[in-house]
């Protein structure tokens, strides 16, 4: 069983654009959902607050790794870290990143992510993400066999 | 935990274990080419993980799948997707309008 998150993306805009909308910290704050204090830097730690309706508590932290023109921004952070009574600094982050590439001759990009590093993550937490979720004992004991089998 | 289950003779483990019987060293020893000191090492770091739970039974111990950890693991990793899935919508959005 794997512990890492991959997506690929194909965005009809130019490497250029996406590259604005992932590293310019007021546009990614208008896609992402947080309202964030300052420009991304290398190695500093950006803050914010989530802005989605009822998450208005949530302080966003993300301790930021890379920043290489139009190619890669990466970043490490605690996931689903919404409860504001709970102290995540002393937990492993997850590292999560961007990676660009041009496509369809520049007019379009396609974005890979990736976000790695979950073995970090308390067994504390995941049991909560386990609750929060629907999804009924049986189809996860035939996620296990499925897990199970794809692994050999 | 998933560095537990990283590698191929724990993994084996597992799948034998997940039948739900629990076992004893000496039956998980059984068909393997590792000696039982081996074995054992490996059912300590499941142990570790919460994948397995070991009960004596005399003075054997016998080993049990517990599938809460991987579905909790399982079902964390599937929330963050989803949410990533939800995310990167809206930067496709954002970026092509």
């Amino acid at each position: 069983m794997t512990d890492r998150i991959e997506k690929h993306l194909d965005l009809n805009a130019p490497i250029d654009r996406v590259w604005r909308a992932l590293t310019d910290h007021r546009e990614f704050g208008q896609w992402f959902g947080v309202r964030l204090e300052g420009p991304f830097v290398p190695g500093e730690v950006s803050r914010g607050r989530v802005t989605h309706p009822g998450y208005e508590h949530v302080v966003w932290q993300a301790r930021i790794k890379a920043i290489v023109p139009q190619t890669l921004f990466s970043f490490t952070w605690h996931p689903y870290g919404v409860d504001k009574d709970v102290d995540y600094s002393h937990e492993t982050p997850t590292l999560v990143e961007f990676r660009l590439e041009p496509t369809a001759g520049g007019a379009g990009t396609r974005l890979h992510m990736t976000e790695s590093g979950f073995d970090g993550v308390p067994a504390a937490r995941r049991a909560e993400a386990f609750r929060m979720n629907e999804g009924g004992w049986t189809q996860q004991m035939k996620n296990i066999e499925t897990h199970l089998a794809a692994a050999r | 935990m998933f560095a537990a289950l990283g590698d191929e003779t724990r993994l084996a483990l597992v799948v034998k274990l997940s039948s739900g019987r629990p076992a004893s060293i000496v039956e998980l020893t059984a068909d393997s080419a590792l000696s039982r000191q081996a074995i054992t090492k490996h059912l300590r770091v499941l142990e570790r993980a919460g994948i397995v739970h070991s009960s004596r039974e005399g003075r054997e111990s016998r080993f049990a799948f517990d599938a809460r950890a991987i579905i909790e693991a399982r079902s964390y990793l599937d929330s963050v997707s989803a949410q990533w899935d939800r995310t990167l919508s809206r930067l496709k959005s954002f970026v092509e309008r």
